[in-house]
């Protein structure tokens, strides 16, 4: 059931985005000075920010953003953790403990450090916080790798296909690698909610996205300024967040169960 | 466990000796000058001749790396170039809104979660139970500033009871200051009271699976007695330690409610250090709170080992 509602939501996201690509219900660049502020309406269901932008085609727009980043971070994190994890957990001995320390450290750098750091040299922007959120994924991308490979490698398989001859590209690639995967799938589900939340935060202090670029946490900060004039400019991105991660999380945990049946009582 | 712990306190030092070279790689050799961050592109060639020379930037990174660490070690991290401070000073002189905001949103996250963690597990696949799955489904999706600008519009906006933003500091009594810190903490810890309640109910559902639970109940002990007594106590060891790593993330977190409701605290410091390319404090709050995290980290790691004894012979 809860499984159901998170394909549905996460459908919707992924629909909204593509959708948003051809067509929204306004142009989310154009501005009126006529028409600023404005509460929900027919001609702007979820109203107008302070340029009259139309906020429900911000928002859509807004989507492709959060998607672009969400996936974009995870590749980042798995594509930089995986192989670490892999090195430390097929050769083990002092290389393993260095990459471990070296996660552990990595540990302390949230995507909203790494983004302070990166900010302070660079420009911000959606490259910076996309990097820093991808970052801060790393250390559990590590683990998982690190961890399937410490428990496959002394495995029946692995020790048969080695005594038959199987060089270390073979044993990783062929028999350990596709029998550690199932986790971080499940992993790479549940870092996405994270990053579109870490996305408009980051957005949301000036570290990440930037104006004119819709993006939801960008919005809310816009909104911050007219709470008293236009609540629901500050109700519509936030919810499309909210909503978006609650979709994902569903999927998330439905897919955990999927992929690992014993942890399903 | 003395063993475990020189173990683990020399892996600590490892952790934080890569800390230290993550922060001095991203700010001194990822491509980007910072005498020209500094500077600005239109200064003047002399200017940038001096500032490099007086940052040390003409000697070789190693030297420089070494040099900067032993100044860190003994608490010195520089001059901040917007306010002429050592940036310890300035990191210290904030603290007293991060550090008890931090607080604060972690107390007030145990104070709610525990509880409904607890009456969820012990009313396991009722509705009431369901009921507190959806309400922590939804502390997980709701991002904080988003709760603290939903938080403003409700009590300050509409009801005027507090007011949007801003600290005075302690020297204005306590009672003003938990008040200027309330809404910041409520927002900052609901997502981890979603996370503690979703911890203590599953951890707590697993003990009263236990044999030693049926024990209890076999030889009539009241229900009450067996939850408070039997299972929770034993339940709580790993929600202490979700409880504890989340108490790194909180303090990151906290970074971001501060500007949502403008507390001058290390967050707003950093962020206002950006704008002024005030490097030096950049480089010295970012090193301060990873460092604090990992530090954290370490800590929850031993107390788990001093909570659950089957953890250091591994």
């Amino acid at each position: 059931m809860a499984f159901a509602v998170g394909v549905a939501i996460t459908g919707a996201l992924v629909a909204a985005a593509l959708l948003s690509l051809v067509w929204t219900p306004a142009d989310p660049l154009s501005m009126s000075i006529a028409g600023r502020l404005e509460g929900p309406s027919r001609a702007h269901p979820f109203g107008t920010d302070q340029y009259g932008r139309d906020v429900l085609a911000r928002v859509m727009a807004g989507t492709v953003t959060s998607i672009a980043v969400g996936v974009l971070a995870v590749a980042v994190g798995a594509g930089v953790g995986v192989p670490l994890g892999v090195a430390g957990g097929y050769v083990g001995g002092w290389l393993d403990e260095a990459l471990m320390r070296l996660v552990d450290a990595v540990q302390g750098f949230p995507a909203i450090l790494s983004a302070l750091l990166f900010s302070a040299i660079f420009r911000p922007g959606i490259t910076i916080s996309t990097v820093a959120i991808g970052i801060a994924f790393v250390p559990a991308f590590a683990r998982l790798a690190r961890g399937s490979f410490l428990a496959l490698r002394g495995r029946e398989f692995v020790l048969a296909a080695a005594a038959l001859g199987a060089g270390d590209a073979r044993l990783i690639g062929r028999h350990i690698f596709p029998n550690s995967l199932a986790p971080l799938i499940v992993q790479a589900t549940t870092s996405f909610p994270v990053a579109i939340v870490a996305e408009a935060a980051l957005a949301y202090l000036g570290l990440g996205t930037q104006p004119p670029q819709p993006s939801w946490g960008l919005m809310l900060k816009e909104s911050q300024n007219f709470l008293s004039l236009n609540p629901w400019f500050a109700i519509f991105p936030g919810a499309a967040i909210a909503l978006s991660v609650l979709g994902l999380n569903l999927l998330g945990d439905g897919l955990r169960d999927l992929l690992h049946p014993l942890r399903v009582n | 466990m003395r063993g475990y712990l020189v173990r683990r306190l020399a892996a600590l030092v490892a952790t934080l000796a890569f800390v230290s070279v993550l922060v001095f790689v991203a700010i001194r050799v990822l491509p980007g000058d910072p005498v020209l961050v500094m500077a600005g592109p239109e200064a003047n060639p002399e200017v940038v001749a001096r500032l490099r020379e007086a940052m040390g930037l003409d000697r070789p990174l190693p030297v420089q790396y070494v040099e900067w660490l032993a100044g860190a070690l003994r608490g010195e991290l520089g001059v901040s170039l917007q306010y002429d401070v050592p940036v310890g000073a300035l990191i210290v002189s904030r603290l007293p809104v991060t550090v008890p905001l931090t607080a604060m949103a972690a107390t007030l996250a145990l104070l709610v979660a525990l509880p409904l963690g607890v009456y969820a597990a012990t009313r396991a696949r009722g509705p009431g139970d369901y009921l507190t799955i959806v309400i922590a489904q939804l502390g997980l999706a709701v991002p904080s500033f988003w709760a603290g600008l939903l938080l403003i519009l409700l009590f300050s906006v509409h009801l005027g009871w507090f007011r949007s933003g801003g600290f005075d500091g302690w020297s204005q009594g306590v009672g003003a200051a938990v008040r200027a810190l309330l809404l910041p903490a409520v927002a900052l810890g609901l997502f981890q009271a979603a996370v503690l309640m979703r911890a203590t109910r599953s951890s707590l559902l697993e003990v009263l699976g236990e044999e030693y639970v049926r024990t209890a109940r076999a030889k009539g002990v009241p229900e009450g007695r067996v939850i408070a007594k039997h299972a929770l106590r034993n339940a709580l060891i790993p929600v202490v330690t979700v409880a504890g790593l989340q108490l790194g993330q909180l303090l990151a977190g906290s970074i971001i409610l501060e500007s949502v409701f403008a507390l001058p605290g290390l967050g707003r410091l950093a962020l206002g250090a950006i704008t002024a390319r005030d490097l030096p404090v950049v480089q010295g709050v970012t090193l301060f709170v990873a460092s604090c995290i990992v530090i954290i980290n370490f800590a929850v790691d031993l107390s788990y080992a001093w909570l659950d004894p089957r953890i250091r012979y591994e």
